[in-house]
This record gives structure tokens, C-alpha cells and sequence, in this order.
């Protein structure tokens, strides 16, 4: 019973890019297209979730014992970094066709927040290993909701008579701050 | 370009928030007020200088292939002075602060000024221009918390002057940053054409 | 314009090996440096909350510190004595709740011996700004003074209670009152 208010918390109430700021960069930058959202989306989940299992063990097994957590985010950094490198080989061989329409946007995950953030919120909030994991995908699924249900609004907005002086990204933002108020109506869910 | 060029950039013509549109996270998430703002945005020059020197001081000595790792190596060992340090003498602004002290690390302005600059340019240069392009980055997060501070808790550096109410609190929540970010970089943008 | 260093395994292994190395040394060195200011000022923010919430006392409550476990098992609550002249004036309790809205508060409650409630100190919380967050205003605060558990309902008015929950914010209100109630539960049970 406990997952399931961790994941219904981690994509709706606490959604990470919504309520908690995090993931914003590719948020704003990725969304304008639904199909890259969702190829995006995945990348990530798959990042995020073996990123925090790796720093979780990490913290426990060697940061913690050794007495050396403030080695935390250069060593939490690192792993991302390395992370998304094999990720990047793996999907070139893989699926070579994601891998082009992700372009310089895989990459780029190594510097999303909402990847490092993730890692370092499950260790704030002393979850154990089968939480920490839980967490990281419902994270990921809210972080990939939020990016769809943007990609789908800035499609609708291309398409409309915004102000001069608010096309593009101000609109976009203001768009996003509806967005964030409407997933606060899910405050009581949980 | 003369370095008094190099320096200014980074306030209005190159503003990493408004211009660059780099940083969104901490300039969305730690602006709740002016102090908050003003904090993340000195720490974040902090690290951006003192990075820039750095990188700038070994860029001949380090192989092309590893110079990402290396670079984050190099930024995340001065985050983590920052976070120790802020957490021992600045406590209170430490814990306001939270998560997006470490986060600073994944600062996309952080990382792009390393690579696109630091590692390609004369020492004083860098150091120059991460310190303008952080100051721009600490004008822009004071703006936007003094923004945030004043509508959403009738503040401004701590003082209210509405009395005991509360403001609009929207502002002071996560869907009143991204709209006063919107219009803020709105009436920037319209600044700049004028 | 100076040679760049060719990218060989050897110096790419070596660069990254030293690189991490300085830094490692680096950042111990500034860890050991701001290591005594941090832990002197969270032990000065907690000798705060002591003073804030039980009567004068002249001994050190921090060195008389114990330990018990909530009366939930959920975890341990520190439990510090205050002595004036060696007589115990009252209990400091730093008990916590994970049913806040943005997850755990903390608090720092007084007792009197007798267990009656004197002062509430909130130590750490993530609740809303302007909602949940007025858990740390007198305003709230004041109806749990002079109130003991034993008589005074630690539940909200809506579950059956005698407390007064913060407009809009029932949750964090709801909250506030399982961690007081932690610290009056397992403070007491020691006596049964």
C-alpha cells in the first residue's frame, strides 16, 4: 500500500517538474514535439532509475561507511555521466532511429536536475533501496506526463494568435504555470 | 572583444536567464524571495568563477577526450565547498536553499561557459566572464524572487509591508514562478527592442 | 598557441586519476575545516529549542540526553531532562511525524514533570508557505499551552478533537498533532 502512495505522490502531487522545478531545461526545450517527448520520456526512465539505484548502493555500501558523503556529488555526478554514455552506445546499436531523433538531447540528461535530483532526494528522504526504485520510475512517469501534456498544449499554441511580445518561451512559461496549478488541484490525493 | 565587453555581456545582451534561456531550475525553484534569489545566484558565481579560472588554468594539459569528466570533476569539487561551507556559516540560508546547492553542478550555464569559453580563452578572460555572466545570473534571480517576494508575501527583503495578510500566495508556489518568469523575460524582451 | 596533450589511454587514465585525486584532497581538507562550525551551530539550534520550550534549568540537557523508542516503534525519540539545581523542571522532547503535507516536521516539545504541555517549538518542515507552514505561528501554537494529553484531545476538531486546525491546511494541522502526540505517548509510557 505504501508504493502505491509513493508513486501516486511522485507523478501527481509532487509532480517533479511541476512542484518541484526539476527537469525544467529539456521540459521547456523538448516539449515542442509529442513523438520526441515520449522518446525523451523513456531515455529518462530508464536513466533515472538505474542512476538511482547505482548512487543509492554507492551512498550505503562505500560513501556512508567510509565516512566520506561529501565525495556525494562529485561521485553522484560521475556515475550520471557514465551512465548516459553507455546509454548513448547501447541505443546507437540498439535502435539507431531513436538514437538520431533524441540527437543532442541524450546527452543532455547527464545535466538534468531532475536525474541528480532524484538520486539525492531518496537519501534526503532515507528511503531503502525498493522505495528509492519505485520512486525514480513514478518520478520518471510524471516527469514523462507532464512533458506530453506540454508537447500537446505548445502544438495547440503554434497554432494561435499569441501577443507578439509573449511568442515563444514567456508564453510557453505562463502555459506551464496553468499547468502547474491545475496538478495542484491533485493536493489531497494522498 | 575588450574585456569591459566581455565583463557586461552577461547582464542584459547575454543574460544567461532571459536571453540564453540556461538555468531554468534553480532560477525557478529558489527565488520564493529577493534573499533566496540573491543567495543561489552568488553562490552560482562563486562556482562558475573560480571553475572558469580553473578550467581555463589546465585546458592545455587536459586530453580532448576526457575534458567533460574532467570539467565536472573540477565543478562539482567546488559545489561541494560551497554546500560545506554554506551549511557550516550560513545555515539558515543553506536549509532555504536545500537541494538546488548540489544541483548547481548540473547548472547548464556552469558547464557551457567551461566549454564554451573557459576552455578556449586566456585566464583573466574567463575569470571575467564567469564572473559577469554570474552576476547577470544573481540579477536576474533577485529579480524574479523580489518579484515573487513582493506579490506573493507583500515583502521585500523580509520586511512586509502589508501587515499580518498574506499576498497573492500563488506567487510564492511552484505555478507563480513560471508566470512571472513568463512575463518578466516578456517585458525584458520588449526592453530590449525599445 | 601551447600543444594540446594528445588523447593516448594513458594520459586520458592519468588526467582523470590526478584530477580526482586534488580534488578529493581538496574538498577532505575544506571537510574537516567547516566540520566543527556545522556541528556547533545545529547543537546551538537545538539548545534553542530546549530553552524556548521548558522552564529555566541550570544543568546541560543535552549531555543528559536519552533515548526511547516511540511508542509506535517507529523510531527513537531523544528525550532531554532539565534540572534546575537537580531538580527535574521538565522534559524536552524532539519527537517528528512523516504525515505532513511536504513529509517530515519536526517539532521540539516541553513537559512540565507532570507531563503538561508548556511550549512548541517547530525545528523543521516542509509544509506550504502560507498554509501548512502557519504550524509555526503563535496564533496555532498557543491552544497546545498548559494542556495536557491526558484531558486536552490531541486530534482536530473534524476527527473528534479538541484542536483547532489551521484554515485550509488540515492535513499539516493533523500532522503537528501525531508528532506532539509521539512525544507525549512515548515520554509517558516509561512511567506505566
Amino acid at each position: 500500500m505504501e508504493y502505491v502512495v509513493i508513486i501516486i505522490a511522485a507523478i501527481f502531487v509532487h509532480n517533479i517538474v511541476l512542484s518541484q522545478f526539476l527537469g525544467v531545461c529539456p521540459f521547456l526545450g523538448v516539449s515542442n514535439k509529442i513523438s520526441t517527448s515520449v522518446g525523451m520520456t523513456g531515455a529518462v526512465i530508464f536513466v533515472m532509475t538505474i542512476a538511482t539505484i547505482v548512487t543509492w548502493l554507492l551512498n550505503q555500501y562505500i560513501l556512508m561507511p567510509y565516512n566520506i558523503v561529501f565525495l556525494k556529488t562529485i561521485s553522484y555526478i560521475l556515475v550520471i555521466a557514465a551512465l548516459v554514455q553507455m546509454v548513448e552506445i547501447i541505443l546507437k546499436k540498439v535502435s539507431p532511429s531513436l538514437y538520431q531523433a533524441l540527437g543532442v538531447y541524450l546527452p543532455l540528461i547527464t545535466t538534468n536536475c531532475a536525474v541528480l535530483g532524484v538520486a539525492l532526494l531518496v537519501v534526503q528522504k532515507e528511503m531503502n533501496l525498493m522505495e528509492s526504485t519505485v520512486f525514480a520510475i513514478a518520478t520518471g512517469i510524471g516527469f514523462g506526463l507532464a512533458l506530453v501534456i506540454f508537447a500537446g498544449l505548445r502544438e495547440h499554441l503554434d497554432l494561435m494568435n499569441v501577443p507578439k511580445g509573449m511568442k515563444g518561451v514567456p508564453i510557453a512559461l505562463v502555459t506551464a504555470g496553468i499547468l502547474a496549478l491545475a496538478f495542484m488541484g491533485f493536493a489531497n490525493l494522498v | 572583444m575588450n574585456q569591459w565587453k566581455n565583463f557586461t555581456k552577461g547582464f542584459i545582451k547575454e543574460n544567461p536567464v532571459f536571453v540564453l534561456l540556461l538555468g531554468m531550475c534553480p532560477t525557478l525553484g529558489t527565488t520564493t524571495s529577493a534573499i533566496n534569489g540573491l543567495g543561489m545566484g552568488l553562490a552560482t558565481a562563486f562556482v562558475l568563477t573560480m571553475s572558469n579560472l580553473v578550467i581555463s588554468l589546465v585546458k592545455n594539459v587536459i586530453p580532448d577526450k576526457v575534458r567533460i569528466p574532467s570539467f565536472i570533476v573540477i565543478i562539482a569539487s567546488f559545489v561541494t565547498i560551497v554546500d560545506l561551507s554554506m551549511n557550516a556559516y550560513l545555515p539558515a540560508l543553506h536549509k532555504q536553499l536545500g537541494l538546488f546547492i548540489p544541483l548547481i553542478v548540473v547548472n547548464c550555464i556552469v558547464l557551457g561557459r567551461a566549454e564554451a569559453f573557459a576552455s578556449k580563452n586566456s585566464i583573466g578572460s574567463s575569470i571575467l566572464d564567469g564572473l559577469g555572466m554570474g552576476l547577470g545570473f544573481t540579477f536576474a534571480l533577485f529579480l524574479l524572487g523580489t518579484t515573487r517576494e513582493i506579490l506573493g508575501s507583500g515583502s521585500f527583503l523580509g520586511m512586509k509591508f502589508i501587515g499580518d495578510n498574506d499576498g497573492m500566495l500563488v506567487f510564492v508556489l511552484a505555478p507563480g514562478a513560471f508566470i512571472a518568469l513568463g512575463y518578466l523575460i516578456a517585458i525584458i524582451n520588449k526592453l530590449k527592442k525599445a | 598557441m601551447a600543444k594540446k596533450v594528445e588523447s593516448t589511454f594513458l594520459s586520458m587514465v592519468l588526467t582523470l586519476l590526478i584530477i580526482t585525486l586534488v580534488a578529493s584532497a581538496a574538498l577532505a581538507y575544506v571537510y574537516k575545516v567547516t566540520k566543527g562550525p556545522i556541528e556547533q551551530s545545529m547543537l546551538k539550534k537545538k539548545l534553542d529549542a530546549i530553552g524556548k520550550v521548558v522552564p529555566q534549568f541550570t544543568n546541560n540537557p543535552n549531555a543528559e540526553m536519552y533515548k526511547l523508542m516511540a511508542y509506535d516503534n517507529s523510531d527513537s525519540l531523544e528525550i532531554y531532562p532539565a534540572k534546575k539545581d537537580g531538580k527535574l523542571v521538565g522534559y524536552a522532547v524532539k519527537t517528528f511525524t512523516n504525515k505532513g503535507f511536504g513529509g517530515l516536521v519536526e517539532l521540539m516539545v516541553g513537559f512540565t514533570p507532570d507531563f503538561t504541555i508548556t511550549n512548541i517549538e517547530v525545528l523543521s518542515h516542509t509544509e506550504t508557505p502560507g498554509l501548512g507552514s502557519k504550524m509555526t505561528t503563535a496564533k496555532f501554537k498557543d491552544q497546545f499551552k498548559e494542556k495536557n494529553p491526558k484531558d486536552f484531545k490531541l486530534v482536530v476538531k473534524k476527527d473528534g478533537g479538541d484542536v483547532d486546525a489551521i484554515t485550509a491546511a488540515t492535513i499539516s494541522s493533523r500532522a503537528f498533532c501525531d508528532a506532539v502526540d509521539r512525544a507525549f505517548k512515548t515520554l509517558t509510557k516509561e512511567d506505566k
